[in-house]
């Protein structure tokens, strides 16, 4: 999968660099919320500007790296989404569980 | 495109790869299609879902002794509907007893077919004489 991670300030942002989220890599961004949280990073901060497509694995990778924040005692949050991929939030009603931001830079204002 | 008469019989290898080259052709239909009133963006993402999530239930359950290589899928519309078959070959599962998604118990897996039947009028999973279809019809208007 095609992403590029960086940290800004106590934040590991993921830039998720693909048009599409879904059973052909979701798995791969599971793996790298895995890593990120084993090797001590905390709050994960995903950024889905490129995405354009989720289906049901991508969610479930999304809802697989927010417990593992949780029993991290970490947090995994989302920035960016374009308005059919939020639909699909709003759909599974996964909007009410993860913290969605504008853009990037709104989530780290916070 | 007219709304009648228009079939696709696809058969791609039976890997996850291939998902984003059957959900675009599913986009595409939707874009091409006369006389729908609807928002046809919110169209091409629904049927690039219901594809990608069919498609990916025949690769992961549909296949159980690798004895086919590829997946089977069939798109027809007419009569302003959208039919599209996908066929596979495993021990198959009565599609009335999936529950839906607990929304809050926070499950990795289980919202594909809950997405399926939500976002098409009528979705049914029945055996035939060797392996098992999906069919799922969309109203087009």
């Amino acid at each position: 999968m095609n992403l590029m991670t960086e940290i800004i300030g106590e934040n590991v942002v993921i830039h998720i660099n693909e048009e599409r989220l879904d059973a052909h890599n979701s798995g791969d961004l599971k793996l790298e919320f895995q890593k990120l949280f084993e090797s001590g990073s905390q709050n994960l901060l995903v950024d889905l500007k490129d995405v354009r497509f989720i289906d049901s694995s991508g969610l479930g990778a999304l809802v697989s790296g927010f417990k593992n924040a949780t029993s991290s005692h970490g947090t995994l949050r989302l920035a960016s989404l374009q308005p059919q991929v939020k639909s699909m939030f709003e759909l599974t009603r996964l909007h009410r569980v993860f913290e969605i931001f504008q853009t990037v830079t709104d989530a780290l204002g916070k | 495109m007219e709304n009648c008469g228009i079939e696709l019989d696809i058969k791609v290898p039976n890997q996850t790869r291939y998902l984003s080259l059957i959900g675009r052709i599913g986009e595409d239909i939707a874009k091409e299609i006369d006389r729908y009133s609807g928002d046809r963006e919110t169209l091409a993402y629904q049927i690039n879902l219901v594809l990608t999530e069919a498609m990916t239930n025949a690769i992961k359950y549909g296949n159980p002794d690798n004895r086919e290589e590829t997946v089977h899928i069939l798109i027809n519309i007419s009569d302003n509907k959208l039919f599209i078959r996908i066929y596979d070959y495993g021990q198959g599962f009565d599609i009335n007893e999936i529950p839906l998604p607990d929304f809050d118990a926070l499950e990795d897996r289980g919202r594909g077919i809950f997405l399926i039947k939500t976002l098409m009028d009528s979705v049914e999973y029945r055996k035939q004489s060797d392996g098992n279809i999906l069919e799922m019809i969309k109203q087009l208007h």
